[in-house]
């Protein structure tokens, strides 16, 4: 077979690669990890917002996304767009200032850093001098004004970033008349707030943390106004008319000042301490929002009373006699209020609050009583409760998409109709191609179902395993119930919510049968759940049944957690996915596998102790089988699979824990100054090493055995319909492969489907094969006489693909972690091979089949295999010849859970976790490419400059 | 007890029958059915050949010209030595004496089981390499000692173009006691891992390393740069390395002079892995002929089989590496054999269990 390879390169297969495969990092889906700062452009209607890693990414109209990365990696700690440009001015934790620009380029709008700046003082200032606290972008979009821990506030110009030393407004001038008892040095530290007036832009106001709050003219260079706070200062706003405004301060009061001609220094009109008398925490940021019927929406962050609530991450919200403090489970960045930008309009009118907290975004609807929350059609917390496995679906039937879309809406009704308020720029990509369902597992039991399609990563509906079992958590969301006479009136809103009350219920395999909509998933106390998709509410019984994986095996005690309860009796479900069948495998092991086979109603499942075949149409177990080593003692007398695999949830979790507290500033390997840390680091490493003489890290070398444990780790189930016996009859079959290199087949005898319920299904074992190599089994595929992968169960019933060819002799490919192996069938011998580990030392993690199809010539497209290793790179090899293709780096080695997350698509993209709760895209293909391609424009100066992108927002709510 | 005894029997040329039947017939006609003995043969060339397996068997039955000379001695006395090519100058005479002899008893010759040795380590390739490298094979066909080293990183200092540089490397870092590297006394603690059948280590992680060591391991080679310079092989005796070489090869199959028995043992094969996976067949029909040399190759260590029926266990214990046992396996192994197209006998099928669906415990 090798001799008839052709050699080396063939400068025609070598042209035809270029046309299929390419490698592109495309989008980053969900929730920005470690947000630290946050941004809006009224003018643009964009959000920007800023993370620890130095990353800055801008939000629009749905589709509408931009991304930069700062080069020092550093937090982003403020973000100022600069008024009627579209521009942005970034502060970093280093004390740097980037302006960054949206440029056009080939039709799309791109975001690039255009300069970078750091401020430093006369020589031999202390770094104090220099240290930006405050910055306030003029209107004139000339100048910067950047305020300083010395007090000192520097003029910045645009966009050069020269400092104008003549326009610097120093602590002594601003104290020239100021009376004595309150002039003394000290009172000028630190700036804490710049506002610009709004109505004449050569006014600021100067507010400085210790509380002295001035009113400076910029044409005459002297302050106009000096307001005498007592308290510690943390924010400024202005009325939008300019005749007052409002500070809030660090004992959780707020304090209004009028600003008028005749008193240069005048008294507070009301001070307010909105959750006393007891001592209340800070309130570090306010808005004043007039309305026409003239009451005023004050919303402030913080402020609530120390002792009981000092805890709480809240937003208040105070319209007349109504008030509301919105609770967050995690800590708030920042807020700001979306309100009427048109200068010439009389009132703010606000409609809507968009809050960043650590883990998610929440925007609130201020225009429909109840201030319900908005549904975001991005930024999604992927993570509210932590993945614990994802799915991934290609070309969804329609039928099947709007009633999953249809049990979804359902959820939502409590959800705002708002459309998406934050809608600047235009979505020019082209309409994805096909319908992608992204199916995400969770700690929590739930399956959450997202639309995969395009750029945004969208909610489409969440379904809930839990009704099914006896916990002791509620199954009842209580996360919207309004204590009506409580005091401070909190509300919890948002839907992160990392606490789990029961691990056992995460889910940890799913399998959807697109055609049919059955779902399987699977969980980590050895529960798998079959589920129709129901369009009503309805209630009734899960038929419950159970698989004793251990047959007959003496001697064997199960150490780990009890398998769930299950409710008796009917239970309410929701439209949508409801369970019908439960099998709980005993012992209650991690479900390591599971295949479903729509068309012959079967379901297989696997766990570190064997694996079993169930029959959900007549609801009957066909056979299980133990895969433990019988020689394997320690897996006989202690479950050493369970230690491990308990061992490894513990390890995960608290790697989980670990990643989201520690800042993973270096998690885009590329770039340079990473590498060359990285590099400085292991050179460190070998010295420490060669000095030390301490026991090195070591790698014990030793071929792997039959005795050890934990072989029986069913690692892949498979279903096909081939030649299992002999090449005259084909027949349905089960495949299996463990961990400790074992395939089993299985010869099914699936009754025709008129005596389907009369006859029961029927396995028995055809094959054992023992790889010698003895490398964990990932992947099974049978080929037909055509050589292509089998097609999935329905999917010629259903017209979508060619039936297999079942004339030619079919082939299995058994893919280990360390091989892939081509045996002829039925007679299994080898036919072909490619080692991976032997000659690279990487081993396989991830394995899929993937189509590719050519960019130049539509009807040309191949199979290939998509190979994720263990270090990161990505393979392409093709079939059926095993020969390698190309490979790209795709994620750093040392990020397991990364390499862990990966889910390929079936048409040669994929996506992986870059951080708890963000997906990262990618595209192998050349001709499968989502990526975001969108324009913003400079809106015209007009006076409704928000009608600008109607499309946009129709986009969303077509959409949505 | 054995003297020279000579008996002379039929056999169907073309329908040889299997060994385990040729070696229970034998047994019968000598009457020593409760003693082990190893048989050989005499080929063409005179060259005293064991007869332990079917292919052997058959290829000594249908080389026979006209009759096969078959020796039959016991195991305790058998003399390992004398198999392989160098008996056809030895035995030579002895040997023409006894050409038409068709059974014969020959005490005094022990003819040995292969088997009984073992490489299990070899210097190769000593004169591509510089004389401060060695390449070193270590043999594990599933014998029970571990490999036994481990591995750690490393800095070694090269000459390059622009003087000394150091440069990350891999290093043994420490032998199991009794482990099968410390045994070759080929390998020490601080040597230099440079190559791993024949890839550069430059580059890789240690976690590499370690896995390509161990997908290797069933016929590791790594290439070394021994911390200890002195040992080094001089050019001018070369000889030393490569005759120990040629020992091994020869050594590594069983003794067995490949050229003239046992056509399904190719060298090139077994050299370049090839590890055969083991297919048990769950259904009636056989179907699938497992490669008899990994097999064989796999289970050496196992049994120091001493006796002609354990051989045949041997090639049981093979399926029970695949993790299950049989009562049917006999059978199997053996009813497999038919769909050979070499073979054309009929098994006898009594006695054994056959329980479908295979082999579970």
């Amino acid at each position: 077979m090798r001799r008839f390879l052709r050699p080396g390169h063939d400068p025609v297969r070598e042209r035809l690669k270029r046309d299929l495969f390419q490698f592109n990092k495309t989008v980053e889906h969900g929730f920005p990890h470690q947000p630290s700062a946050l941004g809006y452009s009224p003018f643009l209607r964009l959000m920007a917002i800023g993370t620890r890693s130095g990353a800055i990414k801008l939000y629009g109209a749905p589709g509408v996304e931009f991304m930069g990365l700062h080069e020092e990696n550093n937090t982003v700690m403020q973000i100022h767009f600069i008024p009627d440009q579209c521009q942005l001015v970034t502060l970093l934790d280093d004390n740097s200032l980037h302006l960054w620009s949206l440029k056009q380029h080939g039709g799309a709008s791109e975001l690039q850093e255009e300069h970078r700046f750091t401020l430093k003082g006369p020589p031999g200032s202390p770094p104090s001098a220099t240290q930006v606290t405050a910055v306030l972008p003029h209107s004139s979009r000339e100048v910067l004004y950047l305020g300083t821990e010395s007090g000192n506030i520097f003029v910045v110009e645009l966009p050069s970033f020269r400092v104008l030393e003549d326009r610097t407004i120093t602590p002594e001038a601003v104290l020239q008349r100021i009376p004595e008892d309150n002039c003394n040095r000290r009172s000028c530290e630190l700036v804490e707030a710049l506002r610009e007036h709004p109505k004449n832009p050569d006014q600021i106001l100067i507010g400085y943390s210790r509380g002295l709050i001035v009113l400076w003219d910029l044409q005459n260079n002297k302050a106009t106004h000096h307001f005498l706070g007592s308290q510690q200062l943390e924010n400024l706003y202005w009325q939008r008319d300019g005749s007052k405004f409002i500070s809030c301060h660090y004992d959780g009061s707020y304090t209004q000042w009028p600003v008028s001609s005749d008193n240069r220094q005048p008294e507070p009109l009301e001070n307010t301490v909105p959750y006393g008398p007891f001592p209340c925490k800070a309130i570090s940021k306010i808005y004043w929002q007039t309305t026409k019927n003239g009451l005023p929406y004050i919303i402030f962050q913080g402020g609530m009373p120390r002792a009981s609530y000092g805890d709480r991450h809240s937003i208040s919200v105070i319209h007349g006699s109504q008030q509301t403090a919105f609770d967050f489970t995690s800590r708030v960045i920042d807020f700001f209020i979306i309100f009427s930008s048109d200068p010439a309009a009389e009132f703010d009118d606000p409609s809507a609050l968009v809050v960043l907290a650590e883990e998610e975004l929440v925007v609130i609807d201020l225009k429909s009583a109840g201030w319900p929350a908005v549904h975001p059609p991005y930024l999604a917390s992927l993570h509210c409760s932590a993945i614990t496995c994802s799915h991934h679906v290609s070309n969804i039937p329609l039928k099947l998409w709007e009633r999953i879309i249809s049990a979804g809406s359902k959820q939502n009704i409590h959800y705002s109709s708002m459309p998406w308020p934050i809608d600047g720029g235009t979505n020019i990509a082209p309409d994805p191609p096909q319908r992608d369902l992204l199916l995400t597992g969770h700690e929590d039991g739930t399956v959450r179902f997202w639309d995969a399609s395009g750029v945004c990563l969208h909610l489409l509906y969440k379904l809930s395993t839990v009704r099914v079992f006896l916990t002791d958590a509620d199954p009842n969301d209580n996360m919207n119930t309004l204590g009506e006479d409580e005091w401070p009136p909190l509300r919890k809103v948002g839907t992160f919510d990392p606490y789990s009350d029961d691990p056992r219920l995460g889910i940890q395999k799913i399998y959807l049968c697109k055609y049919s909509g059955y779902l399987a998933v699977a969980g980590t106390a050895g529960q798998v759940l079959v589920m129709e998709l129901n369009d009503e509410d309805a209630e009734h019984v899960v038929d419950h049944a159970e698989a004793d994986l251990l047959q007959d095996q003496e001697g064997y005690r199960w150490k780990g957690h009890e398998k769930l309860k299950t409710r008796d009796g009917p239970v309410q479900f929701e439209a949508g996915f409801q369970p019908f069948v439960l099998v709980q495998c005993q012992p209650p092991a991690v479900v390591t596998s599971l295949a479903l086979h729509s068309e012959w109603k079967l379901v297989a499942f696997g766990t570190s102790h064997g694996f079993g075949l169930f029959d959900h149409q007549q609801k009957r177990l066909v056979f299980v089988k133990c895969t433990l080593h019988p020689s394997d003692q320690l897996a006989l007398e202690g479950p050493l699979s369970r230690v491990k695999s308990l061992k490894k949830s513990l390890r995960q979790s608290f790697r989980r824990i670990r990643r989201s507290r520690v800042s993973s500033r270096k998690r885009r390997g590329g770039g340079g100054n990473a590498s060359e840390v990285q590099e400085a680091n292991a050179k460190f490493d070998q010295d420490a090493l060669q000095e030390m003489e301490l026991a090195p890290v070591q790698r014990k070398i030793e071929a792997r055995s039959a005795e050890d444990s934990f072989t029986g780790f069913v690692r892949t189930l498979y279903f096909a319909d081939t030649f299992l016996r002999d090449s005259s009859r084909h027949c349905p079959s089960l495949w299996a492969g463990t961990n400790g290199g074992t395939v089993y087949a299985f010869c099914l005898r699936v009754p025709p489907a008129e005596r389907r319920m009369d006859e029961p299904v029927r396995a028995e074992q055809a094959k054992e094969i023992q790889l010698m190599h003895r490398a964990p089994v990932v992947g099974i595929l049978v080929l037909d006489g055509r050589s292509t992968p089998l097609p999935e169960p329905l999917e010629v019933a259903h017209d979508l693909s060619k039936s297999p060819d079942m004339q030619g002799s079919h082939q299995l490919l058994v893919v280990s972690e360390e091989q892939f192996k081509v045996f002829t069938l039925p007679k299994v011998s080898s036919k072909l091979k490619l080692k991976l580990t032997a000659l690279e030392g990487c081993r396989v993690r991830k394995v899929t089949v993937a189509n590719f199809g050519s960019c130049k010539t539509d009807d040309y497209s191949e199979n290939d295999l998509a190979v994720l290793t263990n270090l990161g790179d990505i393979q392409i090899i093709s079939l059926p010849f095993l020969k390698l293709q190309i490979r790209y780096p795709c994620i750093r080695k040392e990020d397991v859970s990364g390499i862990a997350s990966c889910v390929f698509t079936k048409y040669g993209q994929g996506f992986y976790l870059i951080s708890p709760s963000e997906f990262e895209r990618f595209s192998l293909s050349t001709k499968w490419l989502v990526e975001p391609r969108c324009i913003v424009d400079m809106p015209e100066l007009t006076s409704n400059n928000h009608v600008h992108n109607r499309s946009g927002t129709e986009n969303a709510a077509r959409k949505s | 007890q054995f003297g020279a005894e000579f008996r002379r029997f039929s056999l169907d040329r073309y329908k040889p029958g299997k060994f385990e039947d040729f070696y229970k017939l034998i047994l019968h006609i000598h009457h020593i059915a409760n003693l082990e003995v190893m048989i050989g043969y005499a080929d063409v060339h005179g060259d005293l050949l064991p007869i332990n397996n079917d292919d052997n068997f058959f290829k000594a039955v249908s080389s026979a010209h006209p009759l096969l000379r078959v020796f039959i001695q016991r195991q305790d006395e058998v003399d390992y030595s004398n198999f392989g090519t160098n008996t056809l100058s030895r035995k030579k005479k002895a040997l023409v004496t006894l050409r038409n002899d068709n059974l014969r008893r020959r005490p005094h010759i022990n003819i040995s089981m292969p088997h009984d040795f073992r490489p299990v380590s070899s210097i190769i390739d000593v004169d591509i390499l510089p004389e401060t490298h060695r390449r070193v094979r270590l043999y594990r066909h599933g014998c029970e000692k571990p490999l036994g080293f481990y591995i750690r990183d490393g800095t070694s200092v090269r000459v390059t173009p622009h003087g000394l540089e150091k440069v990350p490397g891999i290093f043994i870092s420490r032998m199991v006691p009794g482990g099968l590297a410390e045994s070759t006394g080929l390998l020490a603690v601080n040597d230099e891992v440079l190559e791993v059948n024949g890839i550069e280590v430059a580059g890789k992680t240690l976690d590499q390393v370690t896995d390509m060591m161990i997908a290797n391991s069933h016929n590791l080679i790594i290439t070394v740069k021994p911390a200890n310079q002195r040992n080094n092989i001089i050019r001018s005796s070369r000889m030393s390395g490569s005759s120990g070489q040629s020992t091994d090869s020869t050594a590594s199959h069983h003794s067995l002079p490949t050229s003239h028995v046992l056509q399904n043992f190719h060298l090139d094969e077994m050299e370049s892995d090839e590890e055969a996976d083991i297919v048990i067949e769950g259904g009636l029909e056989p179907q699938h002929i497992p490669k008899l040399h990994s097999l064989t190759s796999s289970s050496l260590s196992r049994i120091n089989g001493s006796s002609l029926s354990h051989r045949l266990q041997r090639d049981l214990v093979l399926n029970n590496n695949s993790g299950r046992e049989s009562n049917g396996n006999i059978h199997k192994l053996l009813s497999s054999l038919k769909t050979d197209p070499r073979h054309s006998l009929v098994i006898p099928r009594g006695g054994i269990e056959e329980d479908g669906t295979v082999i579970t415990l």
